[in-house]
């Protein structure tokens, strides 16, 4: 079964006033159980719009989603999805242990099982030793495995991403790159990753779907030739760098020619 | 540790010693009436006798008997002021349209000079009866806590929101795990302001009248019989409690609230 299945989803932002915008059209799109998948694209492509769909923290305005064969609200009432934002949304009051367990508090786990399976969860993200530190004591690739940690604590089957990295320096980007393939390989969780770098698409994904702005649109669903595990030298092989100049292309063609190039002609 | 603690405080109490010593001698250079200005040591001289008197076992200290009366006053009347302003404000913020339609009245009332409404509250509660002072701090310190709870309560990140949402989480599960600890720092800073409030709007609803035993009642007397030593005694103790509640607040914020970003220590 798919994870996720989206069947001409349209979205329409103030429908029927003059603010009317077009977020998504004929969006057809099935992700498998177990894939990582990214949505990359310039701002305004509807990439973070289409995960809030899957998330049901937004509606579609017409067609059919479906998250674990699911409506997308009954997937959420039954904790189906995990997710991470951009900005690691710790709570402030709360320790790392403590922030890893409120999603295992809100869903009525009982307290050793909570404690045990957030400490397991910061193992895994290696911040095992900081389970009494609070937020504010930790750098922002920390604070983001928290979250990352929390979005998993809960053993959900797939997992929301929406540039999780985009805050981080160039250094903690690629390394929680690979601590995410490990924790995605190790899970078995299927991965949604928006991100607008292209590098960070092709160095993950199974596949990459590009989407494109005005109205936000699939372009194309790019399988990736790279084999997984993928390592330190993934980065220089030859596939992944024509995997980048395709990406570019299919992107710079859909959002069409810079100034320079309008010149030019 | 406490010698570094020490060293950190002597510019504080140089100045306040500074401060005394040049009113001393500004008020022996001038020959200034003490009518108009009483000497520190003489001040201090007046204090040093009601302590005496204070903890003398067959004495009476009206003073401190004063201090303590308006001290349950202001404290009296900030519990029931902040406690209710708190309540209302997570009633009211349950529902938006709610909180909404009240808090424009609360933000006019917050502007408004309560302390006008002391003698219609002596003429309610009867001018010694303590209740008439709480009423009145109780609603000075109302507005700011409803005010600040509500924004605390409803100001909260929408990403956070969006976390709670996809937990499928219920509402007293956000309220109580989300918007009352998002509200704590709110709540707190309202508290802080109450706190010396609640002591002004106790002393100043005494003015207007009020059992002799009173610190507002003793201040005015004594200043209208010409005895200012205890007139500023009464204002010294005033200061102190006040100071002292303000404190209070502070260290229960501290222990509340470590996280928080004003007691942070590398």
């Amino acid at each position: 079964m798919n994870a996720i299945e989206a069947r001409g989803i349209q979205k329409i932002f103030n429908p029927g006033t003059d603010e009317a915008v077009v977020a998504l059209q004929d969006i057809d799109l099935q992700v498998a159980a177990g894939e990582f998948l990214s949505l990359v694209g310039p701002s305004g492509c509807g990439k973070s719009t289409l995960m809030r769909l899957i998330a049901d923290l937004l509606q579609p305005s017409s067609g059919d989603l479906r998250v674990n064969g699911k409506a997308p609200a009954q997937a959420r009432r039954d904790r189906d999805y995990g997710m991470v934002f951009q900005q690691a949304t710790l709570y402030d009051w709360r320790s790392v242990s403590k922030n890893v367990q409120l999603p295992l508090e809100v869903m009525g786990y009982a307290k050793a099982e909570r404690a045990k399976r957030a400490q397991a969860m910061l193992d895994m993200v290696e911040l095992g030793d900081f389970v009494e530190h609070y937020p504010w004591q930790l750098s922002g690739g920390m604070q983001q495995r928290v979250s990352i940690a929390r979005a998993l604590v809960f053993e959900p089957s797939v997992l929301l991403m929406d540039e999780p990295f985009g805050a981080l320096d160039e250094f903690t980007r690629e390394r929680m790159n690979f601590e995410l393939l490990r924790i995605w390989q190790a899970t078995g969780t299927t991965v949604v990753f928006v991100t607008h770098s292209i590098a960070e698409a092709a160095f993950l994904s199974g596949r990459i779907v590009v989407m494109t702005p005005r109205p936000g649109r699939i372009t194309q669903v790019v399988s990736n030739p790279l084999p997984y595990p993928r390592d330190f030298h993934t980065r220089s092989d030859p596939a992944f760098h024509a995997l980048v100049a395709q990406l570019r292309d299919l992107l710079r063609d859909a959002v069409g020619p810079t100034l320079a190039q309008a010149r030019e002609t | 540790m406490t010698r570094d603690r020490l060293a950190a405080y002597l510019p504080t109490i140089a100045v306040a010693v500074a401060v005394l010593l040049a009113w001393e001698l500004l008020v022996v250079a001038f020959d200034i009436q003490q009518f108009l200005l009483p000497k520190p040591s003489a001040i201090f001289a007046e204090f040093a006798d009601q302590v005496g008197l204070w903890l003398a076992p067959d004495e009476r200290s009206i003073l401190f008997e004063s201090s303590g009366a308006t001290f349950w006053e202001a404290i009296g009347g900030f519990v029931i002021g902040c406690g209710g302003g708190a309540l209302v404000a997570l009633i009211t913020s349950r529902w938006t349209v709610l909180s909404e339609a009240t808090m424009p009245f609360a933000i006019a009332a917050n502007s408004v000079p309560i302390i006008a409404f002391a003698p219609i509250m002596n003429n309610w509660f009867g001018i010694t009866n303590p209740a008439s002072k709480m009423a009145i701090v109780a609603i000075i310190v109302f507005f700011p806590t409803m005010i600040n709870t509500v924004r605390g309560l409803t100001l909260v990140d929408a990403r956070q929101l969006e976390l709670m949402r996809s937990y499928a989480a219920s509402p007293g599960e956000v309220l109580w795990k989300l918007r009352i600890p998002n509200a704590l720092p709110y709540i707190f800073s309202a508290l802080r302001v109450a706190s010396a409030l609640s002591l002004i709007g106790a002393v100043v609803a005494e003015f207007f009248g009020g059992p002799r035993a009173t610190l507002g009642v003793y201040i005015t007397q004594e200043a209208s019989a010409f005895d200012f030593a205890k007139a500023w005694t009464a204002i010294m103790m005033a200061s102190i409690i006040g100071i002292g509640f303000y404190l209070a607040v502070l260290l229960i914020e501290r222990r509340l609230m470590p996280w928080h970003v004003s007691f942070r220590v590398e």
